[in-house]
């Protein structure tokens, strides 16, 4: 009898044999939309970060690459596993990494805190403004973003030395007398930092703000809430995802920038983005950058995790 | 029913009207806005009483939401003065107003539960946790709400946030509760069921309620009196029947209900009432004053006022007219039909269904050859 | 909508762009300075420019640039267009909370750590299979290419979700196949994102500095390596010369896009009016 019905079944032109035909052309074209840039980032991105795990495990060889295998042929079997933890003892035991990634994250917080505290007020003033308004202003933020970051910091250069657009103008002005030192100095970095990630911190908090639904403001006034007791209560709490994906957006790459501290910081302000290059570049030791690597990036995964946690929330409500 | 004879002076004269010598608790003193060249309220000039229910009907941009703004104090009048208890509202900004809003669409904080958002209000008047406490707690109560304390707006049904926008709004015991399509987003049946609710709560708070609707169904429900508005402009104001009965323009009259309308002239005048000669015949009219002669005028009867016979009605000074059915809409309580006129005019006649059709046909079916005919008294006439 | 701004956010928008602009304006009047001091004002001079065209490494390094930038944004555009496309209209396939993973992390990873990495892949892919022989133009490209489909796919996502499914839908519907619909529907409308992401992927490489410097060799010296090499000692006016070039470059090319995507909107929106003032 079950059989007769299964048999029956297969004869019949069922409209669910269709949508089954329909979903193997879909799977076909599916795998390929996915599997490519899927078998790109696995490459090219994923694979990258396990041998850089791998070569932090590794002793500091005179060859070419410059570190020894972790893994060792002998007779044709693996003979011996090596893992040596030494780089990242090395690391924790020198004081002077350990200030440098306090540094770095203390630089990055700072500048976060003052990116916010600057772009909260322009992003909130850009969702203010009138249609058109809203259109160029938006334009004026994107539109540094767009031009190179190098030349952004090289600005700055000209703005802080000693003999630069800054000191001249004090100067003149007769507020000061001799040059108060700017560049080289972590204020410079502050600046720069500040200066290049601005937009990053505005267009996420724009993006959030613009989504605020203007009712609420007038609902709270309506209550009897003044405009400050409404911007703390109502604006503020309503806009935290934006100050969140904001604040990691420049937080994150912060802490592990090289340009700004080289060029404007100098010598004198160390961050762990320009130890690791000069590990890497002057002292060849790529088993230490590794680990160097690696311990930036556990500290900055939470970070991160959080970050990808709100872009996720961010894309399911829309 | 309606008394037939009564003068349409009398409508209107109810409880809460403007009948008494009562102050008015809100008056709006020849107040016009302007955003750019477009004028969005023209000269308003309207007194509400304390304990009113009071209904601001029109379609959208006809300029009821800006004025209901006004008052809340979200816009401010191009010219003209809004007066609450005697007190001019001119730059006192929404905080400090003594009135409350219930938004369109409720406007709840998403960031805070229905307690929360019921107590904001009060927070801000700075009173005792305690009290706090209590009157969010006699508010839910009333709204029926008890027990939803810690949901958050997301977490509720469109009924159940529509009570707490309510809430929230009634619990500040403004002066003046001002409603912007209070029901606009619930659906039919829950809308229906909400009018009776609203009534009975404004009841039971005794606040006076200015509404904002477009739902002329919902006015008339609702409302002490309604004020129907029309690009910017208040058309007429007063109670439900007397705007519904006596409308003083074939706008009004179309906005409200709807009504077949010619156009006529006054011909002779009758002890009770006038002679009038129109495009589908000759007709009396009863008990409506007519103030113009020798013009124009527009004849109005709404369709529900029509009877259909197989039969004239032959009584003296009775209104008939002859034609044919030309559509039929049944809608199970009501039909409603077309009528072609001898003169290839179309006249729109709702009849009851009273009993039920016997071997499935109905008692008029299309291309009947029927008469129409209707009270003098029912007739309703416009100047414009 | 929020409308009306007080006082004080006028005034920090205000200052905002002072701040923002301020420092590339004036980089901008320097580059015209005769002087060979940048800060020292000494008259008003075009040598800096003429000293820039005559430097064959200059014209070596736009070169170089330009041609990454080019693969790289086009490479981009199509991986991050399918990586949206995956993101978007095919719910849930096994990997897709990895696949999320890595399109977002490239966004915010610190470029030291991406730029490490690549590098030491490139040199275990060596021994493990002889390629690629030599750092440079292919490595840099392929490094550009891995962080830029990422940013292509933030901005294909977007329009994905703005655009919604109900007209390839409808497409199917009438019977057209899953490719033909991407043909037909999809892709025509995700061009104004695809144009974006290919410009954003385009400069992005023009910009890139830390990845390049990693995962280059011996010669390949991209715009950004020459000019840091060069600013590392100091100021320099030809420099300033050639940022003047550039930024001006890309404010007029971005500006110009940007006008053409506002006055696309704004026929949309007219449209749109126009239609509804037909309907009432």
């Amino acid at each position: 009898m079950t059989s007769k019905a299964a048999q029956d079944k297969n004869r019949l032109p069922h409209p669910l044999k269709a949508l089954n035909f329909l979903s193997g052309m879909q799977s076909r074209w599916k795998t390929f939309v996915i599997a490519t840039p899927f078998a790109w980032l696995l490459i090219f991105f994923l694979a990258p970060f396990f041998i850089v795990a791998k070569i932090s495990l590794a002793e500091l060889t005179i060859s070419s690459p410059p570190f020894s295998d972790m893994i060792e042929w002998v007779d044709g079997t693996i003979i011996s596993v090596r893992l040596v933890f030494d780089n990242f003892i090395y690391i924790f035991d020198d004081p002077l990494y350990a200030r440098t990634y306090v540094n770095s994250l203390k630089i990055a917080f700072i500048s976060t805190l003052l990116a916010l505290l600057i772009g909260y007020p322009i992003a909130y003033g850009i969702v203010r403004s009138g249609p058109v308004a809203k259109q160029l202003l938006l334009f004026a933020i994107i539109l540094p973003f767009w031009t190179s970051f190098l030349l952004r910091v090289y600005a700055w250069m000209g703005l802080l030395a000693d003999q630069g657009t800054v000191n001249n103008l004090l100067i003149s002005l007769g507020l000061i007398e001799t040059p108060i030192r700017m560049l080289y100095t972590e204020f410079a970095v502050y600046v720069g930092i500040v200066y290049t990630y601005l937009p990053f911190m505005i267009l996420p908090l724009y993006a959030n703000m613009e989504k605020l639904d203007g009712t609420l403001n007038e609902a709270a006034a309506d209550l009897g809430s003044g405009p400050i007791n409404t911007f703390f209560k109502i604006t503020l709490p309503l806009t935290m995802p934006g100050v969140i994906a904001g604040a990691l957006l420049v937080f994150i790459p912060a802490t592990g920038e090289y340009v700004i501290p080289d060029l404007l910081g100098g010598g004198n302000v160390q961050m762990i983005g320009r130890q690791l290059y000069n590990e890497f570049a002057r002292n060849i030791d790529w088993p230490v950058a590794s680990a160097v690597a690696i311990v930036l990036l556990l500290l900055l995964v939470l970070p991160m995790a959080i970050y990808q946690h709100y872009q996720g929330k961010a894309a399911e409500r829309s | 029913m309606v008394d037939q004879e009564d003068h349409p002076e009398d409508y209107g004269k109810i409880e809460g009207g403007p009948s008494g010598d009562r102050q008015p608790l809100l008056r709006i003193q020849n107040v016009t806005k302007a955003f750019d060249e477009f004028v969005a309220v023209d000269n308003v000039e309207l007194d509400i009483y304390e304990g009113e229910l009071f209904c601001l009907l029109g379609g959208s941009g006809c300029g009821k939401t800006t004025l209901l703004r006004m008052l809340a104090g979200f816009e401010t009048p191009t010219s003209g003065k809004i007066l609450i208890d005697g007190k001019d509202m001119s730059g006192v900004p929404p905080y400090e107003r003594p009135t409350n809003m219930m938004f369109q669409n409720y406007a709840l904080f998403p960031h805070m539960n229905v307690a929360k958002n019921i107590a904001f209000g009060l927070e801000q008047d700075g009173l005792p946790r305690s009290e706090i406490k209590e009157r969010t707690n006699d508010i839910l109560r009333l709204v029926e709400l008890q027990g939803y304390e810690n949901r958050r707006p997301q977490q509720l049904s469109g009924g159940q946030r529509q009570r707490v926008a309510l809430a929230r709004a009634l619990v500040k015991e403004p002066k003046i509760l001002l409603l912007d399509e209070p029901l606009g987003a619930l659906d039919k049946k829950l809308r229906e069921q909400t009018q009776f609710e609203l009534m009975n709560i404004q009841d039971k708070v005794g606040v006076t309620f200015v509404v904002v609707t477009h739902d002329q169904e919902e006015a008339m429900i609702l409302s002490t009196r309604i004020s129907v508005m029309d690009r910017g402009r208040l058309v007429q104001t007063g109670s439900p029947t007397e705007i519904y009965e006596f409308p003083k323009s074939r706008m009004v009259a179309n906005f409200i209900g709807s009504a077949n309308i010619f156009e006529g002239s006054v011909i002779g005048e009758l002890e009770h009432g006038f002679k009038i000669e129109t495009i589908i015949g000759e007709f009396t009219l009863k008990n409506t004053p007519i103030t113009i002669r020798n013009k124009a005028i527009f004849i109005g009867i709404r369709p529900e006022k029509i009877f259909l016979s197989k039969e004239p009605d032959l009584a003296p000074g009775s209104n008939n007219a002859e034609g044919t059915i030309y559509d039929i809409g049944y809608l199970g309580n009501t039909s409603r039909y077309k009528i072609r006129l001898e003169q290839d005019l179309i006249i729109d006649v709702t009849a009851p269904n009273q009993t039920r059709p016997q071997n499935k046909t109905h008692e008029f079916m299309w291309d009947d050859k029927v008469y129409i005919n209707w009270e003098p008294s029912s007739a309703m006439v416009f100047y414009e | 909508m929020l409308q009306g701004r007080s006082k004080f956010l006028t005034f920090m928008l205000f200052a905002g762009f002072i701040f923002l602009y301020v420092p590339m304006i004036l980089l901008i009047i320097y580059s015209f300075n005769y002087s060979k001091l940048v800060p020292v004002w000494g008259g008003w001079s075009t040598r800096w420019y003429k000293e820039l065209f005559e430097s064959p490494e200059v014209w070596e390094a736009v070169s170089l640039s330009l041609q990454i930038a080019f693969i790289n944004a086009t490479f981009a555009t199509v991986l991050g267009t399918l990586a949206g496309l995956a993101m978007v209209r095919f719910g849930r396939f096994r990997g897709r909370t990895i696949f999320g993973g890595m399109l977002v992390a490239p966004l915010v990873m610190p470029e030291v750590i991406t730029g490490l990495s690549l590098l030491v892949f490139f040199i275990s892919l060596k021994e493990l299979i002889g390629w690629p022989a030599e750092r440079g133009f292919t490595t840099i490209t392929i490094a550009h290419i891995t962080f830029s489909l990422a940013y292509v796919a933030v901005i294909i996502q977007a329009r994905l979700t703005g655009i919604g499914e109900t007209l390839e839908e409808a497409a199917s519907d009438l019977g057209a196949k899953p490719f033909k619909v991407m043909k037909a529907i999809t892709l025509p409308r995700l061009a104004p994102g695809m144009l974006s992401g290919w410009l954003l992927a385009f400069t992005l490489s023009l910009d890139d500095l830390v990845i390049a410097s990693f995962v280059t060799g011996p010669g390949a010296n991209t715009l950004p390596i020459l000019i840091f090499s060069r600013i590392r000692l100091g100021l320099r006016p030809d420099i300033n010369a050639l940022a003047t070039i550039i930024i001006i470059f890309v404010a007029v090319l971005v500006s110009l896009a940007a006008y053409l995507m506002f006055r696309q909107q704004k026929r949309e929106i007219m449209d749109h009016k126009m239609a509804q003032s037909i309907k009432s």
